[in-house]
């Protein structure tokens, strides 16, 4: 089966996926050459702050796929999702640090420089082998999947669902945001881990890098788009959603429903992961603030907006409300908190389907208006 | 005690001691029906804060019977059939699948893939899937997750889920969501999945509720012919549906057996009459 088969199969039926590649491809190639090609006086220039920008919410747009993927498909509302895109974050950042070498304030060609100002005298254990790439991207989905799995083998097989599941996540992140607050845990406490020189021998602070990694990420939402689509749509996808819908009927016909709740949380961990590992050479730093329980909750909130189901309405909700938050906490910082909380109520209320679920509902209106006429 | 409970027991036993000693004849996963009954319950007790909802209850299903079991509310109907698949654990007895599976040892996911399937009183569907996905989770199948995440379709799979849907009669509601099906069209769908699982014993409680006289019927005809092949246990209330098709009638009072018998033993039954039909 050629692959353009195989892609036209995975996207049968999924109008919405087939506009978000469609202008995702778009972007991904304007975006380069407006930023290198146009030259920067001209009007049709982008800056690589807009570049570095859009990078950052492709990489949101993961993170809510994620979430979406065990809260809008398997029903599991998870408030302590950012914990997963933290730890991916957390390993790219060991790997930047390790990259720094004798390039950083103290010279030192082994320790980073918080473990030189700790006073520390040689790399703790758990650093090894992030100075190598691959090792370093093999942790990015190995800590936050491993993690996802010893969490979910244990609530998923005490029965823990709902509201009492929602709030022990929230614990978890919280948790691992206090943890990674202190100095003794070698990820640099407070300050996290920043001043990255290169990734991959790249510059990190070039042009050409920048749109080498808002590349590196849109490709790696779209591809994790089409793998998310494939496993929605797979038998696995249907009987995530009869879990969602009547867990004890799933459990009657012979699905060990902890298996597959485990499955894809453990899967949307790893997706997270990614996205965090993504987000990180962009933004130049990881501290335990990524870890706190309000992330969670706003990451929460974008998929409600953009309209949970459906994948490509947790894309349109992370992008919607970012590019949002951006505009007003640059216009109007002290309105932003209240905007979110408001958009909250308002989505609860008035949309609980999200933007998505609104225009279907418009179309199925116009639908039946066409077909009265 | 009964004394048949104790004529019972000594047959399980002598039996279990019978397989021990032939294992080699029986293959992994198969139910060891050699002896008879499919199902025994066993002194069965269940208590829910100090209130016996089953006591000492002993029943055998026989393999390829049709069963009704009858009782006033709070009788321990229901929750026999959450014993036996597995929802609730008993206080104290023992409930076996055959000469082998022990039913109190095993989890519901467990029991169902052994081959018992059960519909429940409440219709519970899966309202966001179409009808045909609904039985095409419901088939038999290895439902571990690997192995879901690349299953397809075979060409006889689909057959035979469109040949359920003859069978229920509802194939013009194919490819609608389940939460839009009627009452009654839930209860068939219900079967429906319980015919795709394709059980050794299907547990059916209450499966008229709701339904048209000619659905009522066709109900009936259907679990009819179903016995011989599975072992049917039906639950229910309505008087003129057991007696159009029972053989035997089980009586629960009070969490145990009252009766058992053909119906007109069953209703002529002193204790019965007392109690339940209510003289």
């Amino acid at each position: 089966m050629p692959q353009k088969g195989l892609l036209l199969r995975i996207l049968e039926h999924d109008t919405g996926g087939k506009i978000f590649l469609a202008a995702l491809t778009v972007v991904a190639v304007l975006l380069p050459v407006l930023n290198l090609a146009v030259p920067e006086g001209s009007a049709l220039h982008v800056s690589t702050y807009t570049v570095t920008l859009l990078g950052k919410y492709l990489c949101y747009a993961l993170l809510a796929i994620a979430l979406d993927l065990v809260w809008g498909y398997c029903g599991i509302l998870s408030l302590g999702h950012a914990a997963f895109f933290a730890l991916g974050g957390y390993a790219m950042g060991m790997y930047l640090m390790r990259q720094i070498g004798e390039r950083g304030v103290y010279g030192n060609p082994e320790l980073p420089d918080f473990m030189v100002f700790l006073n520390w005298q040689e790399l703790p254990w758990y650093w090894f082998g992030f100075d190598q790439f691959w090792f370093a991207m093999l942790m990015v989905v190995l800590a936050p999947g491993v993690l996802a799995f010893v969490f979910g083998w244990l609530a998923f097989r005490s029965r823990v669902t709902g509201v009492y599941l929602s709030i022990i996540t929230q614990a978890l992140t919280f948790a691992l945001m206090l943890a990674f607050f202190r100095n003794e845990m070698g990820f640099g406490g407070n300050n996290g881990l920043t001043d990255f020189k290169d990734i991959l021998g790249f510059n990190l602070q070039s042009d050409a890098t920048r749109i080498g990694l808002f590349l590196a990420t849109a490709i790696t939402l779209a591809l994790s788009y089409c793998v998310a689509r494939y496993v929605v749509n797979s038998k696995l996808g249907r009987v995530v959603v009869a879990v969602r819908d009547a867990e004890d009927r799933a459990r009657f016909i012979g699905y060990k429903v902890e298996s597959f709740k485990l499955w894809i949380f453990v899967f949307s961990a790893m997706l997270a992961g990614i996205a965090g590992a993504l987000y990180v050479p962009q933004v130049g730093i990881i501290n335990p603030g990524e870890f706190s329980p309000l992330n969670s909750i706003e990451l929460v909130v974008w998929v409600a907006v953009g309209g949970r189901g459906t994948l490509y309405g947790a894309v349109l909700g992370a992008i919607l409300v970012n590019f949002a938050k951006t505009y007003l906490t640059g216009a109007l910082p002290e309105v932003w908190l209240f905007a979110l909380g408001g958009l909250f109520v308002v989505v609860t209320l008035f949309l609980p389907q999200g933007i998505v679920g609104l225009l279907r509902r418009r179309r199925r209106k116009a639908g039946l208006k066409e077909a009265a006429t | 005690m009964n004394p048949l409970s104790v004529f019972g027991k000594r047959r399980r036993e002598r039996a279990r001691d019978t397989a021990g000693a032939e294992r080699h004849t029986v293959t992994a996963g198969e139910v060891d029906v050699s002896h008879g009954p499919i199902l025994y319950l066993e002194n069965i007790t269940v208590s829910f804060d100090g209130f016996k909802a089953l006591n000492e209850l002993t029943l055998y299903i026989d393999d390829g019977e049709l069963r009704c079991i009858i009782g006033p509310n709070g009788a321990g109907k229901t929750t026999m059939m959450d014993v036996i698949t597995g929802k609730t654990r008993p206080d104290s007895g023992t409930a076996f699948f055959g000469q082998i599976m022990d039913l109190t040892r095993m989890s519901e996911y467990e029991i169902a893939s052994a081959g018992i399937g059960r519909k429940f009183q409440k219709p519970t569907v899966f309202p966001q899937h179409t009808v045909f996905e609904n039985l095409e989770l419901a088939m038999r199948a290895d439902k571990r997750v690997w192995p879901t995440l690349v299953a397809r379709l075979s060409g006889e799979q689909r057959a035979r889920i469109d040949e359920v849907l003859e069978i229920v009669m509802l194939m013009a509601q194919r490819d609608l969501r389940a939460a839009e099906l009627s009452h009654g069209q839930k209860q068939w769908m219900e079967i429906g999945m319980l015919l795709m699982q394709d059980p050794r014993v299907l547990l059916v409680d209450e499966p008229i509720a709701g339904m048209t006289h000619q659905e009522t019927e066709r109900t009936a005809e259907l679990l009819t012919s179903l016995a011989g092949k599975h072992s049917v246990v039906v639950v229910e209330h309505d008087m003129a549906f057991v007696r159009s098709i029972a053989r035997k009638v089980t009586v629960l009072h009070e969490g145990h057996v009252l009766a058992e018998g053909n119906m007109d033993e069953v209703q002529n039954h002193p204790a019965v009459i007392d109690v339940y039909l209510g003289a």
